[in-house]
């Protein structure tokens, strides 16, 4: 009993400090506040922010409220996130089996590449993407073009841009032929599993995702015409382009930067996923008459998968959480716009810092139930 | 009876090491074959050249009529009719044990789900192990993995059996019951190879013994004569230190 | 491609092959070579595209003909294993290399020939490289931020201090031994803050006071990097205890103080440590920054030090706690002596990747406006007299950084191998 009483002793005096100290620093608050004439509350996410945007997804101008530029940086921070998770992907892909290359240059630069990337700052590589090698760049008037009129410039990079008409029916068209897909899976496995007929899915697949949207085209009922950007002059010595689409580049300083820091992350992950296949494994599955194409997709994929996601689900969330460096280099992100900007103006620290943390807080803990799910749905499969 | 394998003169090296010498073999339908040595004699690689998980150097290997080259749907018809069993039962751990079983028969014989299924219960009830069907490998005993790695093999039907070191990752009380599978299929007439140490085994299905030594044949001789009277020194000595 | 060849290059025509190969490979990278350094087009009388890809076509039948198998002689085979395993991998090994050629000349003119190293201005830069005056003249200040030119000795001073502290554990005897522990968790963090507070900030024994905005650059880094790591250990390790408690409460509070540091980008947490902290404090009270920071650093990265540690005490058999407590051991004493020395083995390879990321997370500090190497070098780049000269700088900081990183990344790894045999 006496034990007992200890216990329940400690934790109520933990509990007790926790408070304790919670109430003391709110009481400080209080008085530094009031001392400041400041007022605790968030009613000022609706006034007018008055200040501009660079770079937005959505419509949003100066006298757009907080709340509105709050949701601008959430989205470019989105933004910034998506695309920098597709290409460390691509990237982490290609250099974790270059890892495991049999060819002693091939292995030994990709070894070299993630040495290199994985032990600098993140912060020192973007400050030199956007400060020195971006800056090499020529001025809009010098820049030769490439690949199909794009312009990198010292301004931005300029890529021709598409403008659609009737949008909505090629998209459903796509949409469709997404949900197509699936059903021709769905079937084909039915098929093969009643009669054994194997069918080449993954041709079929491409073929109906090339040819049911190209559909609408060919008839008509939506199309596109291509913007090319444009040279204009602007005075004497200034010049810019007009048109097409324009990359700032604080973003593609940030998308570099976080791609190639975080492939180095993904690389070792895959590899690691790789390597943990026993050579026994695909021994067995050779000797049993199957090709290398079905070994990888029956026998390595599915076990190296389980190994390499959830750690590389994890370097996603890193990568999501390293974007808010975009603050370094002027990118308009979450943590610039609004931990940034906004705090500048309105003071309101409290608020603005803790609505900025539990953004980054709610994102990791979807993720991680997210990860919890699926960890337990492959365990109960294992045993 | 048809000569079912033939090797001819074969050499292997592993860099500067030679694993195989000049191996000359023919392996009759319905033979069953033991081979013995001592580890690092150049058993396993000459099985595993069999069906071509290693590659020989030189000379000719042919199975059942199609001789091993680098043609690779050569290699995936032979493979096909060769079943291999291995010391590490290298199941797969992320498939059921009857998912092992009908994989092969599904993707490489293209066979329905249902038929498959039928010929994977089938074997699974020849090595006694059908109500274990749906656990996964990780879940099974060292000998019941072992089992089912047999039944996986005889899901493709194959011709020859070839088993390398079936029992040597065993506990002792459950080498029985693989080796009491193995006497069964031998029994049932399948044409099998079988590289191990368990003399009891070789004794009871032998047709005939084949002892290696340092990548060499050394002796090949019928399993009564090879127990009872070796003739080269090695072979004695070997024998000694195994029985 | 055995179709298109008629001859199969194999130990019986290895006297033809192996000189015929080999020569055509010789030319390919010597077109290459004059191509890259003298810009000579030797094969000028083939036109077309074909010249462009016949060092490649050269070079990919060269390695073609060389490629037999157990030849007999060790250093082709080596080759061929190593780099021309088959086709693909031959024309990898082409394109790599051949790269590698043409790539070497831009970055040796820029690193070296054309770069400038004598001089104390930037008028100095004429060469169109690199323009390492600036690191020369810049030199100073990238090792000790804005501190005064003439106490730099005292940085110096402390820092050796430090490190001769730190050695004290390996002259130490059987006898004192046991105090190690003690003085390396209690003993030397207060002793390190001694020095830093009384040496380097000054204001005591005629010591000129250096506010602390005014320190940075490297030693800055070693500072923030050391006491981070000295605090976030033992938070961490309370922390990773605390997860595994019986005790509800403790267990929740720990699960809930992990999960949120870990949760949000440690660049928030300095805006914390900058914006809002000050509000939590009576007036009146003050906290250096630099102490913010470093606290707000090392509560960070004690979330994820709690994590690996966690590791290592799950890894555990549970026959390790059981015998422990059958000893009699209460829970203090069982962890003490039996659980965290084990467990702490297990996660030293982790624990010190934690604390390459700590060191690659400092420069962060810039946020509350204090400016260690990187932030140096981004200081410097604007300053008016050595204008465009970012990329030198940032390669300076990145070399520095490399070779701390690199070489604490390679000794974890040599410790991870080393306990993996162990076990």
């Amino acid at each position: 009993m006496n034990n007992k009483n200890k216990k329940y002793l400690l934790q109520s005096a933990l509990i007790l400090s926790i408070v304790s100290l919670f109430i003391f620093f709110a009481t400080n608050a209080q008085i530094n506040m009031s001392n400041r004439g400041l007022q605790f509350g968030f009613g000022f996410l609706n006034r007018e922010a008055s200040f501009d945007i660079q770079f937005t997804l959505i419509e949003y101008s100066r006298s757009s409220t907080y709340l509105r530029a709050y949701l601008v940086g959430l989205l470019n921070t989105i933004l910034v996130a998506f695309f920098g998770i597709i290409f460390a992907t691509i990237l982490g892909v290609i250099v974790g089996i270059a890892r495991l290359s049999k060819n002693y240059l091939i292995n030994n630069l990709a070894s070299a590449y993630v040495e290199f990337f994985r032990n600098l700052p993140l912060l020192l590589q973007l400050f030199f993407w956007y400060y020195a090698a971006l800056r090499v760049l020529p001025l809009p008037q010098d820049a030769g073009e490439f690949f199909f009129s794009s312009y990198l410039t010292i301004k931005a990079l300029y890529l021709p841009a598409l403008r659609w008409e009737n949008f909505y029916v090629f998209l459903t068209l796509f949409i469709i032929s997404i949900f197509l897909i699936i059903v021709t899976k769905f079937y084909t496995k039915k098929i093969q599993e009643k009669d054994g007929t194997q069918f080449p899915i993954f041709l079929i697949s491409v073929a109906i995702l090339l040819i049911l949207p190209s559909l609408s085209l060919i008839f008509g009922f939506s199309s596109f015409s291509i913007e090319k950007p444009e040279l204009l002059k602007l005075s004497e010595t200034t010049y810019t382009f007009e048109g097409g689409l324009e990359i700032p580049p604080e973003f593609i300083a940030l998308l570099f930067a976080l791609s190639l820091y975080t492939a180095t992350f993904i690389a070792e992950c895959v590899r690691a996923g790789i390597e943990a296949i026993g050579k026994g494994q695909k021994e067995a599955a050779a000797s049993l008459g199957l090709n290398p194409n079905l070994v990888l997709k029956l026998i390595v994929m599915p076990q190296a998968l389980r190994v390499i996601i959830p750690p590389t689900t994890n370097q996603y969330l890193n990568l999501t959480k390293n974007s808010s460096l975009a603050s370094a280099i002027a990118y308009p992100d979450l943590a610039l716009v609004f931990a940034g900007t906004a705090l500048m103006q309105t003071g309101k620290a409290i608020e603005i810092v803790s609505m900025v943390m539990f953004t980054y807080l709610l994102l990791s803990i979807l993720t991680s139930v997210l990860m919890n799910w699926y960890n337990k749905k492959q365990q109960i499969t294992e045993k | 009876m048809a000569k079912i394998i033939e090797l001819k003169k074969v050499n292997k090296w592993f860099d500067k090491f030679q694993v195989l010498k000049d191996i000359d073999l023919d392996v009759s339908s319905q033979e069953k074959i033991v081979i013995c040595g001592p580890s690092g004699s150049g058993k396993s690689t000459l099985i595993r050249c069999i069906n071509r998980l290693e590659e020989h150097q030189e000379g000719n290997i042919v199975v059942d009529g199609t001789e091993l080259s680098e043609n690779t749907k050569n290699i995936e018809k032979i493979r096909a009719e060769v079943g291999m069993v291995f010391q590490q039962f290298n199941l797969f751990p992320h498939l059921s044990v009857l998912d092992n079983c009908s994989l092969a028969p599904i993707w490489v014989k293209k066979l329905p789900k249902k038929q498959a299924e039928e010929i994977a219960m089938n074997n699974l009830k020849r090595v006694q192990i059908d109500d274990q069907a749906l656990k996964f490998p990780g879940q099974l005993s060292g000998g019941q993995q072992q089992r089912a790695a047999i039944a996986r093999a005889l899901c493709m039907e194959p011709k020859i059996m070839l088993f390398d070191e079936p029992t040597s990752a065993l506990d002792p009380e459950m080498i029985k019951e693989v080796l009491d599978v193995m006497v069964d299929l031998a029994k049932g007439g399948m044409t099998m190879i079988v590289v191990t140490h368990e003399m009891g085994f070789a004794k009871e299905v032998a047709d005939y013994m084949i002892f290696m030594d340092e990548g060499k044949i050394v002796e090949r001789a019928k399993t009564k004569e090879f127990f009872e009277n070796p003739k080269s020194d090695r072979t004695k000595l070997f024998l000694s230190q195994i029985l | 491609m055995r179709k298109i060849f008629f001859i199969k290059p194999n130990i019986s025509n290895l006297n033809i092959c192996l000189p015929v190969g080999s020569f055509l490979i010789l030319l390919s990278f010597l077109d290459i070579f004059l191509n890259t350094f003298y810009n000579l087009n030797p094969s000028f009388f083939i036109i077309g595209p074909v010249n462009k890809v016949l060092p490649l076509l050269l070079g990919m039948i060269g390695f073609y003909l060389i490629r037999i198998e157990y030849s007999g002689k060790k250093y082709l085979d080596i080759f061929n294993k190593k780099i021309n395993l088959n086709n693909f991998n031959a024309l990898c090994t082409l394109i790599i290399s051949f790269s590698i050629i043409k790539i070497m000349p831009i970055f040796l003119s820029w690193f070296i020939i054309d770069a400038n190293f004598v001089g104390d201005n930037k008028d100095a830069c004429t060469g169109s490289g690199a323009c390492w005056v600036y690191i020369k003249v810049w030199f100073e200040r990238f090792i000790y931020g804005m501190y005064p030119a003439s106490e730099i000795w005292r940085i110096n001073i402390s820092f050796i201090l430090i490190i001769v502290f730190g050695l004290f554990g390996l002259f130490s005897n059987e006898k004192i031994k046991r105090y190690l522990i003690l003085y390396y968790a209690v003993v030397y963090p207060i002793l390190a803050f001694i020095i830093i507070y009384f040496l380097v900030s000054g204001g005591v024994f005629n010591l000129e006071w250096v506010q602390t905005n005014a320190w940075g650059g490297l030693s800055l880094t070693f500072i923030v990097a050391f006491f981070a790591l000295i605090f976030c250990f033992p938070i961490g390790l309370f922390l990773a205890l605390g997860r595994r408690s019986k005790l509800i409460a403790v267990r929740y509070v720990s699960i809930g103080f992990i999960e949120f540091w870990r949760g949000v980008p440690l660049i928030t947490v300095l805006f914390m440590s900058a914006v809002i902290f000050p509000l939590f404090l009576p007036s009146g009270v003050y906290i250096d920054t630099l102490v913010r920071a470093i606290f707000a650093i090392a509560l960070f990265e004690a979330a994820y030090i709690a994590e690996v540690i966690r590791g290592g005490l799950q890894a555990l058999p549970k026959g390790q706690y059981e015998a422990a407590r059958s000893l009699g051991m209460g829970y203090w004493k069982s962890n003490y002596l039996i659980i965290l020395p084990q467990a702490l083995k297990i996660v030293i390879p982790g624990i010190a990747n934690t604390f390459l990321a700590l060191v690659k997370d400092t420069p962060l500090i810039f946020v509350v406006g204090l400016l260690e190497i990187v932030g140096m070098t981004n200081l410097a780049k604007t300053n008016p007299k050595w204008l465009g000269l970012a990329m030198e700088g940032y390669i300076f900081a990145g070399l520095i950084f490399f070779l701390i990183c690199y070489v604490m990344s390679k000794y974890s790894q040599s410790l991870e191998k080393k306990l993996s045999s162990e076990r």
